[in-house]
């Protein structure tokens, strides 16, 4: 008798806004509290090491340049994901999407070096969406058509489009012969600068609204949210289930291409193979971390900034190596993720009711 | 049994999710060598009760007795210990296991298959089973599965079985071999559970009945003392009517011409071979048919949802014009102004969207009309509040997923949206399976009213009695054809049941 498990798990019915808040700032706090234990293994005062997090990412105008710079992509790669995501279309080929962006965009400021500035930005944004769009449908067109599994599609879409780049690095599009670099843009194909940062952080805040009445608003939305619930309820209702899947992950595509085109013009002034450097992939966290809410996508990737810049100062004043301020940014991932499963899940420890089994 | 001490003895028990007080303070005995019937209207509590003792919930009040003795039921693996066990509506087995390897799936101690199917093949035989320990589960029928479902509990050690709605996915051959098996265990001295909605199986199964109502006890007694009329009193809280209403025919036009429909599946199999029959405006077409005699293909043919493999489909205009359905899907035959209504089968995978609230749900045929790429968000919501008030469906509000409504109040939810379109064609597959007496009066009101309409209803059944008492004309299908087209106010269930099976080569003596 009273073999009853230590602990078990079970759905919460009713979840109040007060208590998943809580539960979401003490997993901040746990947070805080592993990553001080990390720094005080390593010798290093804990308050210290978060002081120069705040102030290296927050403190100076620079730090806070550097912040946004991480978080404009992130946050527009997490938008590009949402509707997919809405939809269980496992799109986790943004990485792939935009790279694709970025090189069409590239393709128009090495070739067309004499067209007006606005001109030129402009098609090259058209031409990353359109390029990045393709990118994703093709895909999704596979999976409208043969039923073909879209997360391994999409995710070797992304090797493919990367080695395409590489070669271009190397091959037509190199500048110094045997330099492997891609030469910077013209000035008229950069994005003008606001605020010290190129002009991407309005864009991508333009787009969190925009994202949050499609998918909350349109028909569009709510076609995709009945699809993510059920492709039968959809097809009983008339909807034309492959199309949508192409419609939105072209859609998907073309904001991640549009993505792709800001970074390459923005930020890196040219086009090279690692140009989305990963945010393809954190953006999935971010997405899902946000639920896939575009304004809580705001603070979420804004915070994920302010690790990452943070860390790369930790680095430079502690002298702390990179690897562990990966860990850092490991740490608030995994106890902010742990945070959503203790809100819909709910842990009875045995022993509370003491009284005896026959 | 007066006198005796309960196996089960349950006292005050309340449980709350959330806001909804799904048990209040509820009282039940459970005797040994008893049958005990649970009987409820959908969302009493029933389930809900019997998860308390079988481990799944914990109780948020009250205290459980077994055999006079004050116990904590704090898991399934405690209620095990103390010898109850409960057989769901769902099975939960793995597929690709064995029965025997299902059975011994979890207990402690050291594997010992050969001993484990000796055991196995030992209560078999004590109460009758029949069971192959080395088959394989995804290699069964629904009535072997729920087989090793119960071996499973007994092979526990269970004294006191409990069984949610065992009969709602049995053919009335195997129905009648679980009843069988049921009153062995009974006679044994096990104490025995049976949740269900089908009163002829309280009466011809049970020894006693206990009834809840909205999460209250209302009492129990002897099956023998009881009948069908005070126990549905009981259930509902005020005299019901269990006469089945039959208005006559309005001005019955043709109005659904079927000719020469055959369908196959994806494997190539024949689903309906060269069907043909006219449904008539005003009236009530029954189908019957065993289960996947082709019924669903034969509705989602005319609602544009199936693929044909010849034939034709035509909806008769008022005006004597003919339109072809064949080859055309739902937003289609919506254009050319065929207002079609289709109640599936599977109302929350097809009818439904079980993550929506009722609102969002009232929306998926309309979305479309509204001007502009935006939906129009207010008048669904309109009219769910409409149809909560004239439904009575029981919701805390239209906010809420359907998915956390109970069975009867989703079908209501389904049928009210897909009455509220107003239509001249409705569909209907199954649209009182699982309901209780209650709902399910209220669903054959609904069919009624839409006859009286001028509505063409094919109303697709499983329940003979009900289709000889609802319908105008019952078309029988038997292996994908069509037995025979016969009058439903001259027929009887086993004229029904006798052409059910007519083709196929299994002739009635």
């Amino acid at each position: 008798m009273n073999k009853t498990p230590l602990f078990h798990l079970s759905m919460r019915n009713e979840i109040t806004k007060q208590y998943a808040w809580m539960v979401r700032i003490c997993s901040f706090l746990f947070a805080i509290l592993l990553g001080a234990v990390i720094f005080i293994c390593l010798g290093n005062n804990p308050l210290e090491a978060y002081g120069i997090i705040l102030s290296g990412s927050l403190g100076k105008a620079s730090g806070i340049r550097q912040t946004v710079k991480y978080a404009v992509p992130l946050l527009g790669t997490a938008l590009a994901l949402a509707p997919c995501f809405r939809m269980r279309y496992w799109n986790i080929g943004a990485e792939g999407q935009i790279t694709a962006g970025a090189m069409a965009a590239t393709f128009f400021a090495l070739n067309c070096k004499t067209m007006p500035q606005l001109p030129l930005l402009l098609v090259m944004a058209v031409a990353a969406a359109i390029f990045g769009g393709i990118w994703a449908a093709i895909p999704a067109l596979f999976k409208a058509k043969w039923g073909t599994n879209e997360t391994l599609f999409t995710l070797m879409m992304n090797y493919i489009i990367i080695g395409v780049v590489k070669w271009l690095q190397g091959g037509p599009w190199e500048g110094k012969p045997g330099s492997q670099i891609i030469p910077n843009f013209v000035d008229n194909a950069i994005l003008p600068k606001v605020g010290g940062v190129y002009c991407g952080w309005i864009v991508v805040l333009v787009l969190v609204v925009l994202m949050f009445i499609y998918m909350n608003y349109s028909k569009h939305g709510y076609e995709i949210a009945v699809i993510g619930n059920s492709v039968n309820t959809a097809r009983y209702v008339g909807m034309n289930v492959g199309r949508i899947f192409v419609r939105t992950a072209f859609l998907s595509g073309a904001i991640c291409g549009v993505v792709g085109y800001m970074v390459a013009s923005g930020a890196h002034m040219t086009l090279y193979s690692d140009v989305a450097a990963g945010v393809g992939f954190t953006a999935i966290t971010v997405a899902w971390l946000a639920q896939l809410n575009p304004f809580v996508m705001v603070i979420i990737s804004v915070l994920m900034g302010i690790l990452e810049k943070g860390a790369s100062s930790l680095q430079t004043k502690l002298a702390i190596p990179a690897s562990i301020s990966d860990i850092i940014v490991g740490i608030f991932l995994f106890s902010m993720l742990a945070g959503e499963f203790f809100i819909r899940f709910k842990i009875s420890f045995r022993g509370n009711k003491k009284e005896a089994a026959a | 049994m007066d006198g005796a001490v309960p196996a089960v003895k349950m006292r005050d028990i309340t449980k709350r999710f959330g806001s909804v007080v799904a048990n209040d303070k509820c009282w039940l005995d459970i005797y040994r060598g008893e049958i005990l019937a649970l009987l409820g209207e959908n969302g009493s509590g029933k389930t809900t009760l019997m998860n308390m003792l079988s481990g799944i919930y914990f109780p948020d009040e009250g205290e459980i007795f077994i055999d006079g003795k004050p116990v904590v039921i704090s898991s399934p693996r405690s209620a095990f210990d103390l010898g109850i066990g409960m057989i769901h509506q769902h099975f939960k087995l793995v597929d690709v296991f064995t029965a025997a390897e299902n059975i011994i799936l979890g207990l402690p101690g050291k594997l010992d298959i050969h001993a484990a199917k000796e055991k196995i093949m030992d209560i078999c035989t004590k109460y009758g089973f029949v069971i192959d320990p080395d088959q394989k589960v995804y290699d069964m029928s629904v009535s072997q599965k729920q087989t090793v479902e119960i071996i499973k509990v007994l092979y526990r050690g269970a004294e006191i079985l409990i069984l949610d709605e065992p009969t709602a996915v049995l053919t009335p051959q195997e129905t009648d071999r679980l009843f069988a098996v049921l009153r062995n265990m009974r006679d044994d001295g096990k104490a025995i559970v049976i949740i269900t909605h089908k009163m002829h199986e309280v009466e011809s199964l049970s020894d006693r009945v206990a009834v809840l109502r909205k999460g209250h006890f209302t009492g129990d007694m002897l099956t023998k003392n009881t009948n069908i009329q005070e126990m549905t009193n009981m259930m509902v809280g005020r005299p019901v009517e269990l006469n089945i209403k039959r208005t006559e025919t309005v001005d019955p036009k043709p109005r659904i011409q079927v000719q020469g429909l055959t369908i196959k599946d994806a494997e190539g199999t024949v689903k309906l071979d060269n069907v043909s029959f006219t449904a008539n405006s005003g009236e009530v077409l029954g189908v019957a048919g065993i289960s996947g005699c082709g019924q669903k293909e034969l509705l989602e043919a005319i609602a544009g949802l199936q693929v044909v493999e010849s034939g034709s489909i035509c909806y008769v205009r008022d005006n004597g014009e003919k339109e072809e359905l064949i080859g055309k899907d739902p937003l289609k035959i919506k254009s050319l102004g065929v207002a079609l209504s289709f109640v599936p089968e599977d109302r929350l995978g097809m009818g439904l969207v079980g993550d929506m609230d009722i609102g969002n749900n009232m929306m998926l045929r309309t979305y479309r009309d509204s001007k502009g790429i935006f939906t129009n968000r207010k008048d669904p919501y309109h009219v769910a509040h409409q149809m909560v008030d004239f439904l009575e469906i029981v919701t805390p509000s239209v906010e809420t997923p359907v998915r956390r409504l109970s069975g009867g109040n989703v079908q209501k939810v389904l049928v009210g949206r897909e009455i509220s379109n107003a239509p001249t064609v409705l569909l209907t597959a199954y649209a009182t399976r699982g309901l209780d007496i209650n709902s399910s009066y209220m669903i054959y009101d609904l069919i009624n009213e839409q006859k009286q309409r001028g509505v063409s209803v094919i109303y697709v059944g499983e329940d003979l009695d009900v289709l000889v008492a609802l319908c105008d004309r019952v078309l029988v299908l038997c292996g994908g054809k069509v037995s025979g087209i016969v009058d439903g106010r001259k027929t009887d269930k086993r004229e029904l049941g006798a052409m059910m099976t007519k083709l196929g080569g299994m002739t009635n003596e």
